[in-house]
């Protein structure tokens, strides 16, 4: 019995086209013959299957251009439509509509739908987008006639009145104070923040839980109620008047929950074997927090720390509360009144003179940079994963383990050194 | 050859309970497990405070004015006539104006992050939601005051004008016969506090949300692929299903933080203690902004009215915080089980 069935192939193909057989088979019938394929076409153009196409950009431009000119000839020239704003949400209208029917005309009902919602999506985005740049823009925008004077940055207010001109007083003290309270806050809410979060992390019991619930809804505290807090017992109750350091406990208060939830999703990442081969050299769970899994976490706990900061900074009303306000410098944290950047741009813009309005825009403008600052180093270092290795860090690590190496090896020179005879021993 | 049978040794022993594995903390243990619950005990406590302090400190202005604390629209501690009615009413029709725009805006632009956008705007656009997270409120209370005003009296005043049966939209002392009628009526009003505040909490909503959509089962999309879906079409079966959890727990963070806000507030809207449900009309208020304005002025009795107020609106941001937590949860639990 044959392996192959050798008449298998030309019946088939025989089947199929019977003019087509090829002479061979009939010569000779022990043969493998492979059909001719005729009726197949030459390869196919290639079918698209991500990415617009050619039409569907087509219809994009069209719909764009005709949803233009409508509400161009719309406002002003048919009907008395009028304003910016609503220039932009007729075109809008128009464009979706336009659109569908573009669509419509080739496509079945569920595509068009895909069409229009992704038309959907994309605005939002750029309504999101087109915020922030807004935001952002108009702050440095108004604040443009004060921002580039240097003397903004090193004077204070206490000799410029209302009505001085922008070349007179500026923002030092207010720089100065943000910075303390910063700090002051900082020195409290890390060692807390992060030893709390290594508690939600290590010790995996009831109460862990019942605290990580806490910290979660104590994310969206109103932070005027912090300051109230604080002004209700530190400055009321105490007694220590308003202060830096008043202000700097109220905004501990606010940062304190963000820094503890966003270290606390940090150190979940920290690979549990890690931990384990840790425990099984025998390292006590302290040493193992200490030496692996915050080291292991850095990069992140940076992040987190540093959104807090950020959070810290902006924070208005809590200032607003406790520290009271000076247009003078002062140094002293632990008394007397204090100003922080966004206070003082708060009150600068509720005064009426606009030289005192475009000096708030100046500061809100500074301290909007700051935190753009702290928000880029923040990217750059959240970047890296846990127990990511920078090339700074793995030059450090191989010259240890290169000093290491020397050390090992001159002791056991020593060793030989000091003892030769037992070494040459029998 | 003879086989031998070893006979199998009887066990007469009892069976040995198992070794402990039990292990004796050292010192540095013990000093670290107790070091770290203490600061676990530290945060607690801190946060209890707030709420406890606010408590016992309210309870004088409670007990003077009683239930009508709720009813009363005025503020006016020192002559004994004042309530929450129209500061919260003021409160929550902020947050409900902002949370209507945010929530469209918010879930739309998290499903063009999660679904649409190529990797790279992905993560230009993610960057972009964090940062405007960060923006201190002041900056957004100064853009909404110089900026938005500005640009939104003119809508406020065509929807006065059409919808103005709607009773929501009506504005007292509007005159749309008159083409140069005083603006001011639409200044300061609660829909332009609203929409400053809705472009706040749109980033913690949108995040949240992103989180979840993009959590959504490969395994399902590829099979709605698979039936022949579009994109929209895998988008209604499985990824909106999928993440209606973390979309309603976004939403009611996003209302937490709105009920909050205050510097915002404080600086665009004007002062009044009625209860004004004309949501376009200058005027309105909210506690938050009460508080800001009114801490430094206030007698003690007046400081324990204040107290009542924050008390109330931090009792109703719990609350909602709560549910909004167990609602994003659930639905993160629900992705573990359905993985």
């Amino acid at each position: 019995m044959t392996a192959l069935h050798p008449g298998a192939p030309v019946g088939v193909s025989a089947q199929h086209d019977p003019a087509d057989r090829p002479p061979v088979a009939q010569a000779s019938a022990p043969q493998t013959v492979l059909p001719a394929r005729t009726n197949v076409h030459s390869p196919q153009a290639r079918r698209q299957v991500g990415g617009a196409s050619r039409n569907d950009r087509l219809n994009v431009v069209g719909a764009g251009v005709s949803a233009l000119c409508v509400s161009l000839l719309l406002f002003g020239r048919v009907t008395p439509l009028a304003g910016r704003f609503g220039f932009v949400v007729v075109t809008w209208l128009v464009f979706v509509v336009i659109y569908a029917l573009l669509v419509w005309l080739e496509d079945d009902a569920p595509a068009v739908v895909d069409k229009v919602m992704t038309v959907v999506l994309y605005s939002a985005a750029a309504v999101l987008v087109c915020g922030l740049i807004s935001v952002v823009s108009f702050t440095l925008w108004r604040g443009r006639t004060a921002l580039p004077k240097l003397n903004l940055y090193t004077q204070d207010m206490s000799r410029a009145g209302p009505r001085e001109p922008l070349s007179v007083g500026g923002i030092k003290h207010a720089l100065y104070g943000t910075l303390c309270m910063i700090s002051i806050a900082l020195v409290i809410t890390i060692p807390l923040g992060i030893a709390c979060a290594a508690y939600l992390n290590e010790a995996r019991t009831r109460a862990a839980q019942f605290v990580r619930t806490v910290v979660e809804a104590m994310t969206a505290l109103p932070s005027v109620l912090a300051g109230l807090f604080i002004f209700a017992t530190w400055i009321l109750i105490l007694g220590f008047g308003r202060s830096g350091l008043a202000a700097a406990l109220a905004i501990s208060i606010m940062m304190l929950p963000i820094i503890i939830r966003a270290s606390d999703v940090v150190l979940r990442l920290v690979p549990g074997n890690l931990r384990e081969a840790s425990a099984a050299l025998g390292a006590p769970a302290w040493r193992t927090v200490w030496h692996v899994v915050l080291p292991t976490a850095r990069s992140g706990l940076a992040t987190a720390v540093i959104l807090g900061t950020a959070r810290g900074i902006g924070e208005t009303s809590p200032v607003l509360l406790t520290a009271g306000f000076t247009s003078s410098f002062a140094s002293n944290p632990l008394e007397g009144s204090m100003v922080s950047l966004p206070l003082a741009a708060f009150e600068f813009v509720r005064s009426p003179e606009p030289a005192l309005v475009a000096r708030g825009f100046a500061t809100a403008a500074v301290l909007m940079v700051v935190v753009l600052i702290l928000f880029i180093v923040a990217r750059i270092f959240g970047g890296r994963g846990p127990g990511h290795v920078s090339k700074s860090q793995a030059r450090r690590i191989t010259s240890r383990s290169a000093r290491d190496v020397a050390r090992f090896e001159a002791a056991v020179r020593s060793a030989s050194a000091a003892s030769p005879p037992n070494v040459g021993a029998p | 050859m003879r086989t031998v049978v070893v006979e199998p040794v009887a066990v007469t022993d009892p069976p040995r309970a198992p070794r402990s594995i039990w292990s004796v903390p050292g010192l540095g243990d013990r000093i670290f497990r107790q070091g770290s619950a203490m600061s676990g005990l530290i945060v607690l406590l801190i946060m209890a405070a707030v709420g406890l302090f606010l408590a016992s400190q309210a309870v004088q202005a409670l007990k003077a004015t009683g239930l009508s604390f709720l009813t009363t629209a005025a503020w006016e501690p020192d002559r004994g006539r004042f309530g929450i009615a129209a500061v919260l009413t003021g409160t929550v029709l902020i947050a409900l104006v902002a949370v209507t725009l945010s929530f469209p805006l918010a879930s739309c632009t998290a499903l063009f992050i999660s679904e649409v956008a190529s990797p790279k705007a992905k993560q230009t656009l993610i960057a972009m939601v964090d940062l405007m997270a960060a923006v201190p409120s002041v900056v957004y209370g100064l853009w909404g005051l110089f900026f938005l005003q500005g640009q939104v009296l003119g809508l406020a005043r065509w929807i006065s004008t059409w919808f103005s049966w709607i009773p929501l939209f009506k504005v007292d002392g509007a005159d749309p016969t008159n083409p140069l009628a005083n603006e001011s009526v639409y200044t300061s009003s609660t829909f332009i506090a609203g929409i400053v505040v809705a472009l706040m909490v749109m980033p913690i909503q949108c995040s949240v949300m992103r989180e979840v959509f993009s959590q959504a089962p490969p395994g399902e999309r590829e099979g709605a692929f698979a039936l022949g879906a579009t994109r929209w079409g895998m988008v209604r079966a499985v990824v909106l299903p999928f993440g209606r959890g973390g979309m309603i727990g976004g939403t009611m963070l996003g209302l937490g933080r709105a009920l909050g806000e205050t510097i915002a507030v404080l600086l665009i809207i004007s002062p009044a203690f009625t209860i004004n449900f004309h949501i376009l009309q200058s005027n309105g208020n909210s506690v938050a902004a009460l508080i800001a304005a009114r801490f430094s002025e206030s007698s003690d009795f007046g400081l324990s009215a204040l107290m009542a107020a924050g008390l109330a609106l931090f009792a109703v941001t719990l609350v909602i915080n709560f549910t909004a937590s167990a609602f994003v949860a659930r639905s993160r639990s629900g992705a573990l089980s359905e993985a």
